[in-house]
């Protein structure tokens, strides 16, 4: 069964490198560049696992997570947040957001897959 | 751009053009040729060796015609309507090479090319690679490089 | 290609950008127009940076854009204020980040000296600042939770595995969630799966906590997993699964020991992956499936964010735009060259062909023509680009040149969005380079000499780009001294460029500096070794079919005018015949046409004429003998005279036989199949399918001017 998963992050390289890394049959991805387009187009997407980076223009991650978490539709759709070294503040904060986990970036591929598979239902 | 040899069979072969110059017989490898065209009127071009005829418009590209067998020192004769133009790649440039008429395409074992004999021409030290002997008739195997005037043929940057 | 290189090359693209905004968002700032949000938009772009180099492992670029974000986060804080002076360290620093991103591109070449420098400025700047973030890991971190379960251990049962492999050590592992954790979408069920990932696994689940359901919270959290887990991983690993969870949980993780199970209580004992008892109500499924109105406020995301977006000014509309290889636009705009040539060669054999003009093949040929003119406009227009991108370059240039010349400047650009094609916009960079540096070198004062004229000591220098009778036009002026113009007069008849009675006005006076040979070592101080002679500029834009002048206010500045054709892909050309040969002459380098008198020509020297043109005299150039056309010694009848203007401003006339009429011709190159011939700037197929050669009439003029005349030609004469 294909797990669709959402990425929002402003960074094109970003999104390309987590598109290389879900490559393949398992994952089916989904992108959207800001906070704001993602829950645009979360609106038009079920995924079941999302990524988001936290600075991000317009709108970022802590405020897409609260706004995500705000949907009746995705208030249990895991969230893992992007961050750059293991900043205790910022994952405290994405976890009173309400994200579900996190990715320490400059990531490792198999970590990425192994933390989608921690929290995907 | 001579012709790899195929690994499978046992002598190499070499497809090549044969044409006709100042009563000559002369070919080139297939490899190099893109295409043969009737004679079309050439712009001249300014500053230019005798051998370079002009320009002449080939579906949009500008052509340099290159008169083949004054590059090699033979005799002009003026081009007319019966001359023929063998399109060619040299580098990364592609130029037309004016001769007289093209003969045959023929395709020769590798091992029938013997070496050109040892003329004191220069032209003929330059451009012809080998010589090759068909039905009586002797024909001059050429290679394009360095035909282009003056410079050596760029390869990319 | 491998698609980490792909993704490599879209990196370094991205970093240009974030670059280009990081220096924009400063300029900003330094303005004092920034707020918030600028800040806010110049940390992310360093922080972006810093990200995907991370990714590529370029070291030394994220080690150094670890010091600038650290600097940047102090200012987003509020902690550091974002005063002039610690704007001009921000500035130097993005430019040491860009050097850095360059070094990068090319595979790490070595770095100039300066870092130590921007560094110990950046840190300076942090150091007297607290950190307003905490430190790098917070206390929960590092907690496994070692806490003892809350209930009680002695009667819990531990799982039996059935079958245990006799190596593996056995873990036991208890996990009991708290409510919090459901919140944010973490599951037992995806944990417990991983647990099974790493061997193999027996799971009890506790249920004697869940209440009765009068009292039961769906959003509560009452259950409690008792794993125990055959594996050859660590223990680290183990815990690694639970590492989302940890503060949000209890559990433990422990080498299992062998005991006997007591009796359980209700639990039921499962084997390997289903850890819920189906008699168990699943709490984590329970919020979304809650029917019970949830007291969490649904408002419309959107709307929340758009009020929120709007308050931060987010300004440009979102336009649509897609992406497309340069080669398509390229072969694109090499059909529709195509298709206007043929459709001229249509045109012409139809009109041969003794077709009315009135008739309606006539008219359609029309609509044809004008149909084409406008695709050809449109697929130009594609490629056409803002000018911004050759004008972003140019602040950070003037920072330099200021900083060694001693000079105080600010850039103001207008008119950015200004298009040109991005032939032109490619080749544009390196001119407008040499007139900024010489702007700032010769054109302003110091600040000490502008203070004394009651000039503010910060010069300015002016870019701005328009469009103008369908050409574009780029002005660079400064607030400088102007044209020292005694000065290049002396220099100029020291160098023999003229006469020292010459009269001249003012505008031919600035105009000198163009000149061949005026610059020299001396004049051109030397910026670092890149001074450049204005002559170089000239003929550089001259290269472009462009043209440039100088206007001059003495103490007030100057400013450079260059207006250059809007694509190097078309010309418009004056078509002429010169023997038997159709010819092209660049509209931009002629003067007006002329129909001189047999009386006008005289001849001087051995071999030369010239013209007497309202009295002033210009050397006559028989363009058929100098293309070695025609052997003549003497102009053929008095044929059509082109008045030219070569790149020095010097006039010359050009005689051909007739003039056809001015046309747009597609530029064909003749280097790309052949090379360079002296005299032709390059090729054209005109309507009859026929090769025209496009005239270099600077070229032309110097041939002339050559000694020997041309060798003589064999020529190919159609039968």
């Amino acid at each position: 069964m294909t797990m669709v998963i959402l990425t929002v992050d402003d960074s094109r390289t970003m999104r390309d490198m987590l598109r290389l890394a879900l490559a393949g049959d398992e994952f089916e991805v989904v992108q959207a560049v800001d906070g704001l387009d993602g829950l645009d187009v979360l609106s038009r997407n079920e995924p079941d696992v999302i990524i988001t980076d936290i600075n991000m223009p317009n709108m970022d991650g802590f405020g897409f997570i609260e706004g995500v978490r705000r949907t009746e539709r995705h208030r249990s759709t895991p969230i893992l947040v992007l961050t750059t070294e293991s900043d205790g503040a910022k994952k405290q904060r994405a976890r009173d957001s309400g994200a579900t986990g996190w990715i320490v970036k400059p990531f490792d591929p198999v970590k990425l897959i192994d933390a989608i598979r921690r929290v995907a239902a | 751009m001579s012709a790899t040899p195929t690994p499978a069979s046992s002598t190499a072969e070499r497809e090549l053009v044969a044409f006709r110059m100042g009563e000559q017989e002369y070919c080139v490898d297939i490899q190099s040729v893109l295409e043969i065209r009737g004679w079309a009127p050439a712009t001249p071009l300014p500053q230019s060796p005798s051998y370079v005829r002009g320009v002449i418009n080939l579906r949009g590209t500008v052509l340099p015609i290159i008169d083949l067998g004054a590059r090699l020192g033979l005799p002009v004769t003026p081009p007319s309507a019966r001359h023929v133009i063998i399109v060619a790649r040299i580098g990364f440039k592609t130029v037309g090479l004016l001769v007289e008429a093209v003969s045959d395409i023929l395709t020769v074992g590798e091992e029938l090319i013997q070496p050109t004999p040892d003329i004191s021409c220069e032209t003929v030290r330059a451009f012809v690679k080998g010589i090759i002997a068909i039905d009586g008739e002797m024909i001059s195997l050429i290679s394009l490089d360095g035909l282009l005037p003056d410079e050596i043929v760029q390869e990319a940057a | 290609m491998d698609p980490m290189e792909a993704i490599k090359i879209t990196f370094f693209q991205e970093c240009d950008e974030l670059l280009g905004d990081l220096e924009a968002g400063l300029l900003t700032l330094e303005t004092g127009a920034g707020d918030e949000e600028t800040v806010n938009a110049v940390f992310r772009a360093v922080h972006s940076v810093k990200g995907g180099a991370g990714a590529f492992g370029l070291e030394p670029l994220v080690r150094f854009a670890h010091v600038f974000e650290t600097t940047m986060d102090a200012v987003r804080s509020g902690a550091l204020a974002p005063e002039q002076s610690v704007i001009q360290v921000l500035l130097r620093a993005a430019d040491h980040l860009a050097d850095h991103v360059n070094s990068a591109k090319a595979g790490g070449a070595p770095m100039g000296d300066g870092e130590a420098l921007i560094v110990a400025e950046l840190e300076a700047l942090t150091s007297g600042v607290v950190p307003p973030v905490a430190g790098i890991s917070s206390p929960e971190a590092d907690e496994f939770g070692f806490s003892p379960m809350m209930l009680s251990l002695d009667a819990e049962p531990k799982p039996e595995l059935a079958g245990e492999a006799a190596g593996d050590p056995a873990w036991t592992v208890r996990f009991t969630p708290k409510d919090v954790m459901y919140r944010n979408a973490n599951d037992a069920l995806p944990l417990m799966r991983e647990l099974a990932r790493l061997g193999q696994m027996a799971v009890n689940c506790n249920v004697a906590s869940v209440p009765l359901l009068d009292a039961f919270d769906p959003l509560g959290a009452y259950l409690t997993w008792t794993v125990t887990l055959t594996t050859d991983a660590t223990r680290d690993r183990i815990v690694e699964v639970f590492e989302f969870v940890e503060g949000d949980c209890l559990f433990s993780v422990e080498p299992a020991e062998v005991e006997a199970a007591p009796e359980p209580v209700y639990v039921e004992q499962v084997q390997g992956f289903e850890p819920i008892p189906a008699a168990v109500i699943k709490p984590a499924t329970g919020p979304s499936q809650a029917s019970t109105p949830s007291s969490l406020p649904t408002p419309a995301p959107a709307a929340d964010a758009t009020a929120a977006n709007d308050a931060k000014g987010n300004d440009t509309p979102a336009q649509a735009t897609i992406r497309v290889e340069l080669d398509r636009v390229d072969r694109l705009i090499d059909l529709v060259g195509e298709l206007v040539i043929n459709q001229a060669m249509l045109a012409q054999r139809v009109m041969e062909s003794g077709v009315a003009r009135s008739s309606n093949i006539a008219l359609g040929l029309d609509d044809l023509e004008q149909l084409t003119r406008e695709i050809q406009d449109s697929v130009m227009a594609i490629r056409a680009q803002p000018v911004k991108s050759v004008f972003q370059r140019m602040p950070r240039l003037a920072r330099e040149v200021a900083a060694m010349t001693g000079k105080r400047v600010r850039i103001v650009t207008e008119g950015e969005g200004t298009e040109v094609d991005k032939t032109v916009i490619e080749r544009l960079a390196e001119p407008l380079t040499h007139m900024l540096r010489n702007s700032i070198d010769h054109g302003l004062e110091t600040p000490e000499e502008r203070r004394a004229v009651g000039k503010p000591e910060e010069g300015v220098v002016k870019l701005a780009a328009m469009h103008r009778s369908g050409r574009i036009v780029i002005e660079i002026s400064d607030d400088g001294r102007g044209i020292n113009r005694e000065r290049v007069r002396d220099i100029a008849v020291q160098r023999g460029l003229i006469e020292a009675t010459a009269v001249l006005s003012d505008e031919e006076v600035d105009n000198l500096i163009f000149a061949p040979g005026f610059s020299t070592a001396e004049t051109i101080s030397d910026v670092s070794g890149r001074g450049v002679g204005m002559d170089v500029v000239k003929r550089s834009i001259q290269a472009l079919g462009g043209r440039i002048t100088i206007l001059s206010r003495p103490g007030q500045g100057s400013t450079f005018t260059m207006s250059l054709p809007l694509t190097l892909a078309v010309l418009d050309g004056m078509v002429v015949t010169v023997g038997e040969q159709t010819l092209v002459v660049p509209i931009t380098a002629i003067v007006e046409s002329l129909q001189p008198k047999a009386g006008d020509v005289q001849a001087l020297g051995p071999e030369g004429y010239v013209l007497s043109v309202r009295g002033a005299y210009v050397p006559l150039i028989d363009v058929a003998e100098a293309m070695g056309w025609q052997s003549s010694t003497t102009p053929a009848g008095p044929g059509v005279t082109l008045l030219v203007e070569s790149g020095t401003g010097g006039l010359a006339a050009l005689r051909v036989d007739a003039i056809q009429g001015q046309r747009q011709v597609v530029i064909k190159s003749l280097e790309l199949n052949y090379q360079q011939v002296e005299g032709i700037a390059a090729a054209t197929i005109l309507g009859d399918g026929r090769v025209a050669l496009i005239l270099d009439v600077d070229a032309m003029i110097n041939l002339r001017k050559r000694a020997a005349p041309p060798p003589p030609l064999l020529l190919a004469i159609a039968s």
